[in-house]
């Protein structure tokens, strides 16, 4: 008699929707609920390494701004450690690597404050370059999309990341590097998310 | 020694494609490119976890965790309950399940929401839990009502609970919606219609479940989920 395979099969994905704050976001929703929110505070208040700040758009393919979004970003610490039983290590107190960012209601701007992470193991051997892996959802988003935030500054470990050389187009590399300014209190990186059109930004299937 | 090694891939026949036009809204906020596959590294095997100390015992109970004392939200009292399991069977314990969902009427507790039923004074419409250690879950809530949405003139969802859920790595994290057995606009809605396969829309719809039920308190549906699973290796583990 034949064997029979009995995997189950994964629960579909379907739309956050335009109300995903309700359930992750409820004080941007406009009411009180939980004692705490989750995903405020991405790094902790004893991560050690630099201060940064990541903050853009998402930008639809008529050009237009999304203004219901959420972004969960997931990151490793300043030695390149991610908070769980496999990250490599042990990270220092408090600090989560996790965050939830919602886009403004006006305007479509996004932005939240941590710390850079460092270099993570790759897969074989070798590095990964810094960087922060973001899941995007929001209404019209059959399923998260997932992408990877590197960073412009880090031109030698960007340029051996295999992550970023396993993509074939190279011109379509830069929509994964947020820029980096100076001209405030703590450095800004710049990270526009362009879901189609010129300069779609890299997803991947992960 | 077995290990643990990669997640298995999404099943691209399960899950909808990124644009559906009969889902208006999907058509402008789809990739037009392909995704790129990655194979797992230390960046996707990771994800948050979660514990006792970040939510509180009632946050599971829709049906008291905003109404004031004494007080309750109106509509049809219900569970909704199941189990967390990957797709070998193994249940996931200690993942953070959040729903969020419309009152009786259909309307959402949102500053966006503009549909003229009413708020409910007594109804939050969100609760958070935990799986216990054999990947358990149960929230009390209010059966939702059905509503309309810009996508065709007449378009009403069906009654649905929005579900997030996380699992035990970012490769596992995902939102759905359960719906519930019988109703009538499950297979005219164009979110539901995003996906291609018809057993994928019956693992969305919750089941009647009698057994579950408190006599003369609420009536109970079940809905497991089941998260990726994952590759054992006979060979050293080589992330
Ligand atoms: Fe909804």
């Amino acid at each position: 008699m034949p064997q029979h395979l009995s995997y189950l099969k994964e629960t579909t994905s379907q739309t956050a929707g335009p109300y995903v704050h309700i359930g992750l976001a409820p004080k941007a929703a406009g009411f009180e609920i939980y004692q705490k929110e989750l995903g405020e505070n991405i790094a902790g208040s004893k991560a050690e390494g630099e201060q940064i700040r990541v903050e853009g758009y998402i930008i639809d393919g008529t050009g237009t701004t999304l203004k219901d979004a959420l972004i969960e970003v997931w990151q490793a610490n300043a030695e390149g450690i991610y908070a769980h039983s496999e990250g490599g290590g042990e990270v220092e107190d408090g600090f989560r690597g996790w965050g939830r960012v919602i886009t403004n209601f006006k305007t479509g701007k996004w932005g939240f404050n941590t710390i850079k992470p460092g270099s993570t193991l790759a897969r074989n051997s070798g590095m990964q370059a810094p960087h922060i892996n973001l899941w995007l959802v929001a209404r019209g988003i059959n399923i998260g999309l997932n992408t990877r935030i590197y960073f412009d500054d880090e031109v030698r470990a960007n340029s051996i990341d295999p992550v970023l050389n396993l993509i074939e187009w190279e011109n379509r590399r830069h929509t994964l590097m947020a820029k980096r300014s100076t001209d405030n209190d703590i450095p800004i990186y710049r990270f526009d998310i362009r879901l189609q059109g010129k300069d779609e930004t890299v997803f991947f299937d992960v | 020694m077995k290990q643990d090694a990669e997640y298995y891939q999404r099943d691209p026949n399960i899950h909808p494609v990124a644009c559906t036009p009969s889902y208006k809204s999907s058509i402008t906020r789809s990739p037009r490119f392909s995704l790129i596959s990655l194979e797992n590294s230390i960046s996707e095997i990771t994800g948050p976890v979660f514990s006792h100390s970040d939510i509180d015992p009632g946050d599971n109970d829709l049906l008291t965790n905003f109404a004031q004392s004494n007080e309750s939200p109106i509509g049809q009292r219900i569970i909704l309950h199941g189990h967390v399991l990957d797709e070998n069977s193994r249940t996931i314990p200690n993942t953070l399940i959040e729903i969020w969902q419309a009152n009786a009427c259909g309307r959402y507790r949102h500053k966006n929401d503009t549909y003229l039923a009413p708020i409910d004074p007594n109804f939050g419409g969100c609760g958070r839990a935990l799986t216990d250690g054999d990947g358990y879950f149960y929230f009390r809530t209010v059966m939702p009502g059905a509503y309309p949405w810009q996508n065709y003139v007449n378009s009403w969802r069906p009654a649905h609970i929005h579900v997030s859920v996380f699992g035990a790595s970012f490769v596992q994290r995902l939102i759905t919606q359960c719906y519930f057995e019988g109703d009538p606009l499950i297979p005219i809605c164009p979110i539901v219609q995003t996906i291609p396969n018809p057993n994928a829309i019956e693992q969305l719809t919750a089941r009647l479940d009698l057994n579950a039920t408190i006599p003369f308190d609420a009536i109970a549906y079940k809905f497991d989920i089941i998260l990726r699973g994952r590759r054992s290796t006979l060979f050293e583990n080589r992330f």
